[in-house]
């Protein structure tokens, strides 16, 4: 295998080293009401004209994206891809990625993959266990995902930083790119699974990899939220995304739904459900509930230590719930 | 107006503070909140602005999701929240992305340039008056909203106070935050400090105070950074139901949130995360 010789993708390895050195390298920012460089108007609308980028976007190539065929080409020898969202940040979504990637990883029979598109905030490496020294490595072949087991393979902007703690100051458009690249460069095989953990909120990385996706196809969305109502309202904004967006939802877990004392062993609402929680919105909106996982102090810390929390506390009920909720996943995925 | 000039909405604005952290679910609006409060206490004219676009939480942290922002000549009026009963002349003013929906529920699917687009009209529209401390709640991640409030913000230097970074204890939140650490050196924000939220629960049954989400992260990221530690705040689940129950229970108690919240067992202990901040003085 070679570093880095071929094939030169659009955007080098190092290129993106180099670009968290500074804070923007835009030429200048996106008027408000851009066209985008990939659209008919791009360099043509009112925008664009008093645009510093107008010169750039003029000279593009026009018509549908020349790369979500590669894309699909890419992408049609996985038989699951499964999008991890919440409109909201901190419920869980990494940490239930990686649980539902060990758990499909358990069976050997299984080739799973792990995408991480949260560019500015990427956890999944720490929690997947992967060394903080992994690169990646591009052939012939695409850029090869690091693998934290022999049948889970993963890929994280947070190998290819210069240090661990640089910041990815990028605008959308950037993150757009990379994302493009996570799906039309990696070497992933034949997957069964694929899983991808995605960033809070409704904005770029959301909007790109649903239209990059949307030839080859996803197979649904699995919605983390937290019992209280905070959580719930950006949640809402998330499943009315996937509507708009036509993403099946495959269904919703509540994390961090009440915690046990250890001292007493009495039950407490932390993040309280005021309004019913998890279970609740799931029933006004029509989807699926998988289920409630409760709040464990030792997920947390097995996930800062990157390991699996059921692998190491088989018989808590917090492990029981982590199984349940991914086998009606599973049953919901395989069963369509 | 040229690009490099004041914007026109910060004229009468004296000090912004930032709230930021690399990861979401931390507390930011929580803290950006509990330091308004804290603030306005002191009778200090407090104006919140929530750029978190997709995700806005300050409507909901101040019982007023049904207000609307009104249009006037000059501008966007914010909405105002009364910080004393009985009192109509000193008034919380906020401003969010939430009070401009027709439904609490609709999502703003909007990219990077949308986005930068009405983080600039809030910077251009919005009538703040007479403000001593403007709060700025944030999105998590260093992106759009990141870049364009640098933008924005670094045309008045001299306005800007410092930023204050909010963490949990947990390793995955540290490295995050470590990466706004990053961000605000590049944007030239100094740091205020550093608070650990959700730092310990205490169980009402037993009194048995439980680490959920680890312990001493936040105190020991300040330390490494070299950073001042602003205070470690627990998880006080009577906070939250203030917050949730504020409209009852301003009501029952013929009082202002502010007032409310002077009652609540995190009042002291913002109060000295407060003293801290204003302590250091401008730079």
């Amino acid at each position: 295998m070679t570093t880095l010789l071929t094939p030169p993708p659009e955007k080098s390895i190092s290129e993106i080293a180099d670009a968290t050195e500074k804070l923007s390298d835009m030429n200048a920012p996106e008027p408000e009401h851009c066209p985008g460089p990939q659209s008919d108007n791009a360099g043509k609308s009112e925008a664009c004209q008093t645009c510093d980028n107008k010169d750039i976007c003029t000279s593009l190539p026009k018509g549908p994206d020349p790369d979500i065929p590669l894309i699909s080409k890419r992408l049609e020898s996985i038989k699951h891809k499964v999008l991890v969202l919440s409109g909201k940040g901190g419920v869980g979504k990494s940490t239930f990625t990686s649980m539902l990637c060990w758990a499909l990883a358990s069976d050997d029979e299984l080739e799973i993959g792990a995408m991480d598109l949260d560019i500015c905030g990427p956890s999944l490496p720490k929690m997947l266990g992967a060394s903080t020294n992994e690169s990646i490595h591009a052939s012939n072949s695409g850029w090869t995902p690091v693998y934290v087991s022999d049948n889970l393979g993963m890929m994280s902007i947070q190998f290819m930083l210069p240090s661990e703690d640089s910041a990815i100051i990028w605008r959308g458009a950037k993150k757009t790119g990379l994302i493009k690249q996570f799906l039309k460069d990696v070497d992933w095989g034949d997957l069964d699974y694929l899983v991808i953990d995605t960033p809070p909120g409704t904005t770029d990385e959301h909007l790109s990899v649903t239209s990059y996706m949307k030839e080859v196809g996803i197979d649904g969305a699995l919605i983390v939220t937290t019992p209280q109502e905070v959580a719930l309202l950006d949640v809402r904004k998330e499943i009315n995304f996937c509507h708009k967006a036509g993403i099946k939802i495959l269904g919703l877990v509540e994390n961090m739904s009440g915690f046990v004392c250890p001292g007493c062993g009495n039950e407490s609402q932390i993040f309280k459900p005021t309004t019913g929680g998890g279970e609740k919105l799931a029933h006004d909106l029509n989807i699926k509930f998988l289920g409630s996982v409760p709040l464990d102090p030792r997920i947390g810390k097995a996930c800062d230590n990157g390991e699996c929390f059921f692998d190491l506390y088989p018989n808590s009920p917090a492990s029981d719930a982590i199984l349940d909720v991914v086998e009606s996943l599973r049953d919901e995925i395989e069963g369509l | 107006m040229s690009e490099s000039e004041k914007p026109f909405s910060l004229n009468r604005v004296k000090n912004v503070i930032l709230v930021l952290s690399g990861k979401g679910g931390v507390g930011k609006s929580s803290v950006t909140t509990q330091l308004a409060l804290t603030l306005a206490s002191q009778n200090l004219k407090i104006g919140i602005l929530d750029i978190d676009l997709t995700g806005p939480s300050l409507p909901r942290m101040f019982g007023i999701e049904d207000h609307k922002i009104h249009q006037s000549e000059q501008g966007w009026i914010p909405v105002h929240a009364p910080v004393k009963t009985g009192d109509n002349t000193l008034n919380m003013k906020l401003m969010s992305l939430g009070f401009l929906l027709n439904n609490r529920g609709d999502a703003i699917v909007w990219r990077g340039p949308k986005k930068t687009g009405m983080i600039r009209q809030f910077f251009k529209d919005v009538i703040w008056g007479e403000l001593d401390y403007l709060i700025i709640d944030t999105p998590p991640g260093t992106s759009d909203e990141h870049i364009a409030i640098a933008e924005e913000l670094n045309k008045c230097p001299e306005l800007i106070y410092g930023a204050v970074i909010v963490t949990t204890p947990q390793l995955v939140s540290i490295n995050d935050v470590k990466k706004e650490i990053n961000y605000c050196e590049k944007a030239n924000f100094r740091i205020l400090g550093i608070v650990e939220n959700m730092s310990g629960f205490v169980c009402p049954y037993c009194a048995e105070c439980t680490n959920i989400f680890s312990k001493g992260g936040g105190e020991k990221l300040a330390l490494e950074t070299n950073l001042p530690f602003l205070g470690a705040i627990p998880i006080d689940p009577l906070f939250v139901d203030m917050i949730e129950n504020q409209v009852i229970k301003k009501k029952e108690n013929n009082e202002t949130l502010v007032e409310l919240y002077q009652h609540s067992n995190m009042y002291p202990l913002f109060q000295s995360v407060v003293e801290q901040i204003l302590s250091l003085g401008k730079e």
